[in-house]
């Protein structure tokens, strides 16, 4: 396959979404069926890009395929030199897998969401919003400079904000979109402020160039430092897009929107477009950078975990879950772990979609019941759901033959090695102990959903198997998280064609003097030998990784079933009581039930202070812009006056005085014009006369 | 007594006042004219003397001729005018015929 095959066939999957929502948009409301458009562009679009990531994997293994077009050209600005914008697409080994996976989960939900929103009044325009979305996650992942990133950024917080507030009669609903769109413009300006850093240092948004002249040693001010502010600062949109802390909150209310959007949008592409975001930039990171990010990454995980003990509603559940598994994958990216974070990203976006699509089949079947408290012993009436449902929570807890053994026991064994390298042990303990918790709450959450006796008898005797259009996508994706698709060993992914061929080892640009000691390039290794077996960064870490890896395992293993034990324990068997359990623990318990209380402190400080600061603003703008504007109208009007004044008397009165001096002078002048030629003769006689008598001296 | 060139002059001044004073005093067009006339024939009489006292040849009276050429010519259209002055407003005293004063 040709590089120009590739590049037409990645600019046709970025539009046929778009194509796909502008058409099911018009024509929604005189085509019933319009939807099937959709859903089709999308199976078409799933075909093309499977295409495209064997052309790419085939063709182009080890080469990134660029395609770029000239935007904006403002020719010279003063002062700032010539400014070229260039848009294009980048197709490389992640974000050729990534496209897949957008495309594999957004054409699921779509047929998912055929059965699921069956009967809503906005039926075609909720698929048309899913193709935007779609359009929009598409373009993050294709492009090849910051600068289309950002914009699409910005789209799918668009189509997320829409989606989320689909159901806008809901006043829950509605402010949960606006909550959403405007806790992630905070996370988005330092980001806009990061690239415009870059576009002030290098004078070009393109990932690749910017790169190579950070090699070059061409750093932003001239600094490392303000290198790691660079890297924090494009940091702070993934905070917001993928809801780290502190700025998660926004994702739990984001569960107000339907269920397969929650799937797609708030579970698998959307808040993953964080961690690629951080993938795409993780040359440029510095060691500080890393450790913030590492930070920031270990505390969303476990704040959100903790959280998650406590919740009811199973969407909720899930909602936390999910910021606990990015928080993962970020603090996997802070310490290095690069390849196992975006495996991570990959296989949590298969199987947490299987879970919240199973969600929606159970709230589907249970008429919008989501309090987990209702419902128990579905496993019965709903077999499929209950075991698709069943395996991707042993996928995230983290069980062997599962993906999510094989990339969270990576996460945890490369937080373990670099621990060991650096002495960081804090981010390992975090991890380890989240593992627990993921494995507690989500076997609670299947235990007391699925197990037991049914609480609410009138809604289990109604509940029934979701149709084959809603299991189809549920068997598909649980499927999509076992191991055999990225490795033959179940044990490690490291003998796997996705890990050592797919994902290719990152390449560092930051300067040796701001990376960590393991991250130093090592003369041992030189680059050709890195290549040749694909070792990260250096001999060290390979080997702390090698050795530790053993560890990690048992370690891992370990946290994952005393967690389900504990849910068994308590939820199951009921040895342990989890109500005594809560009553003990009062003050923990009401701490994690209310989620930290962290909506009620962002309520008191930062929406207080805004409301504070826009009380303010007006009154400032009411007393004292107003009364600038108001006192200068009242000078005016004085002025005005006094050069009325003026007009009046000094000019007219000029005017009018020309005016009587000329008639005076032609009262006098008239009498000398008789008609009669007689007196002018005796008038030229008379100055004849004159003259004659003033020249007479001739 | 001789007669000198200032007999001639003293003439032809009296002959112009005279002219001036018909000019300017009579109401009557055609008196008017006849002053014109003086007046003409005043400095034909100055032509002469000239021509005759001073080392000028023929040129004052060949002047003197154009002039009395001129003012038949003159007395010829005046005339004209004076009587469609006449056929207009009936009478011809110039201070009466005020029409373009207005």
């Amino acid at each position: 396959m040709s590089e120009n095959f590739l590049i037409q066939l990645s600019v046709i999957i970025l539009f046929l979404p778009l194509l796909g929502f502008i058409v099911t948009l018009l024509l929604g409301k005189k085509i019933p069926k319009i939807f099937f458009f959709e859903v089709f562009v999308l199976l078409v679009g799933l075909v093309l890009s499977a295409i495209l990531l064997i052309g790419k994997l085939t063709s182009f293994a080890d080469t990134s395929i660029i395609a770029e077009f000239k935007w904006i050209d403002m020719g010279n600005v003063p002062v700032i030199g010539s400014i070229k914008i260039y848009l294009g697409m980048l197709i490389d080994d992640i974000s050729a897998l990534m496209i897949v996976v957008v495309f594999i989960i957004s054409f699921l939900v779509h047929f998912f969401s055929v059965d699921y929103m069956k009967g809503d009044i906005r039926y075609n325009r909720y698929f048309a919003y899913l193709g935007l979305f779609t359009f929009s996650m598409s373009g993050i992942v294709l492009t090849h400079n910051i600068l289309m990133m950002y914009i699409f950024w910005e789209l799918v917080g668009i189509s997320s904000y829409l989606l989320i507030g689909f159901w806008y009669e809901k006043k829950s609903a509605s402010d949960a979109g606006k909550k959403a769109f405007i806790v992630n413009r905070i996370g988005d300006l330092g980001m806009l402020a990061g690239l415009l850093i870059l576009f002030l240092t290098y004078n070009t948004f393109s990932f690749q160039q910017i790169f190579s002249e950070i090699s070059k040693g061409h750093l932003p001010f001239n600094s490392g430092f303000w290198l790691t502010v660079t890297g924090i600062l494009i940091f702070c949109g993934a905070i917001g897009k993928s809801a780290q802390f502190p700025l998660h909150v926004w994702l739990p209310d984001a569960m107000e929107g339907p269920t397969p959007v929650s799937a797609l949008i708030h579970a698998a592409t959307m808040v993953a477009a964080g961690v690629y975001l951080v993938v795409r930039v993780f040359g440029i990171l510095t060691a500080d950078a890393m450790l913030f990010i590492a930070t920031i990454g270990a505390l969303s995980a476990f704040i959100p975990a903790t959280i998650a003990l406590t919740q009811n509603d199973i969407k909720r559940v899930l909602a936390y879950s999910t910021i606990s598994q990015l928080g993962y994958m970020i603090m996997a990216l802070g310490v290095g772990a690069y390849k196992f974070a975006f495996f991570h990203l990959i296989t949590h976006a298969f199987f947490k979609a299987c879970l919240f699509l199973g969600s929606g089949s159970v709230i589907h079947a249970m008429h919008h019941e989501q309090d987990i408290r209702n419902m128990g012993g579905l496993r019965k009436k709903m077999p499929l759901t209950y075991a698709t449902f069943l395996i991707s929570s042993i996928a995230i807890s983290g069980i062997p033959l599962t993906s999510g053994f094989l990339s969270k026991d990576g996460i945890l064994s490369g937080s373990l090695a670099f621990a060991s390298l650096t002495g960081h042990w804090l981010f390992p303990v975090v991890g380890y102990f989240v593992a627990i918790l993921t494995a507690f709450y989500m076997f609670r959450l299947v235990i007391i959903t699925f197990h037991g006796v049914p609480r609410n008898k009138e809604k289990y005797e109604h509940a029934h198997e979701s149709s084959f259009v809603m299991v189809m996508p549920l068997v598909v994706l649980t499927t999509l998280s076992l191991f055999f698709w990225y490795t033959p060993n179940p044990m490690n992914p490291e003998d796997g064609w996705f890990y050592t061929k797919w994902i290719k080892a990152p390449v560092l640009h930051t300067p040796e003097n701001v990376r960590f000691d393991f991250m130093k390039t090592d003369e041992a290794v030189s680059s050709a030998n890195a290549e040749e077996h694909d070792i990260m960064y250096s001999e060290t870490y390979a080997s702390a990784l090698h050795h530790i890896h053993g560890t990690a395992v048992i370690l891992s293993l370990l946290m994952a079933i005393s967690g389900i034990l504990l849910a068994f324990m308590m939820y199951q068997w009921k040895k342990i009581s989890a109500d005594k359990l809560a009553e003990r623990f009062k003050p923990l318990y009401n701490f994690s039930l209310n989620k930290w209380y962290f909506d009620e402190l962002y309520d008191k400080t930062f929406v207080a202070g805004t409301l504070a600061l826009s009380r303010t603003v007006a009154w400032i703008d009411r007393v004292i812009i107003d009364g600038i504007v108001d006192g200068s109208a009242s000078v005016t009007l004085s002025v005005s006056n006094f050069v009325g004044k003026f007009d009046n008397i000094v000019v007219d009165g000029l005017v009018n005085f020309m005016a009587y001096l000329s008639a005076f002078i032609g009262l006098i002048f008239r009498r000398f014009q008789t008609g009669k030629v007689q007196t002018y003769i005796i008038m030229v006689i008379f100055s004849i006369v004159i003259l004659l008598f003033i020249f007479k001296s001739f | 007594m001789e007669v000198t060139l200032v007999h001639f002059l003293v003439v032809s001044t009296l002959l112009f006042c005279l002219g001036i004073y018909g000019v300017v005093t009579r109401k009557n067009a055609i008196m008017v004219l006849m002053g014109i006339e003086l007046i003409l024939n005043s400095s034909n009489i100055n032509f002469i003397a000239f021509s005759r006292f001073g080392n000028f040849g023929l040129e004052g009276q060949l002047f003197a001729l154009f002039v009395i050429v001129l003012a038949a010519a003159e007395a010829a259209v005046a005339l004209a005018i004076v009587l469609n002055l006449y056929k207009t407003f009936v009478n011809v005293n110039v201070d009466e015929i005020d029409t373009l004063r207005d």
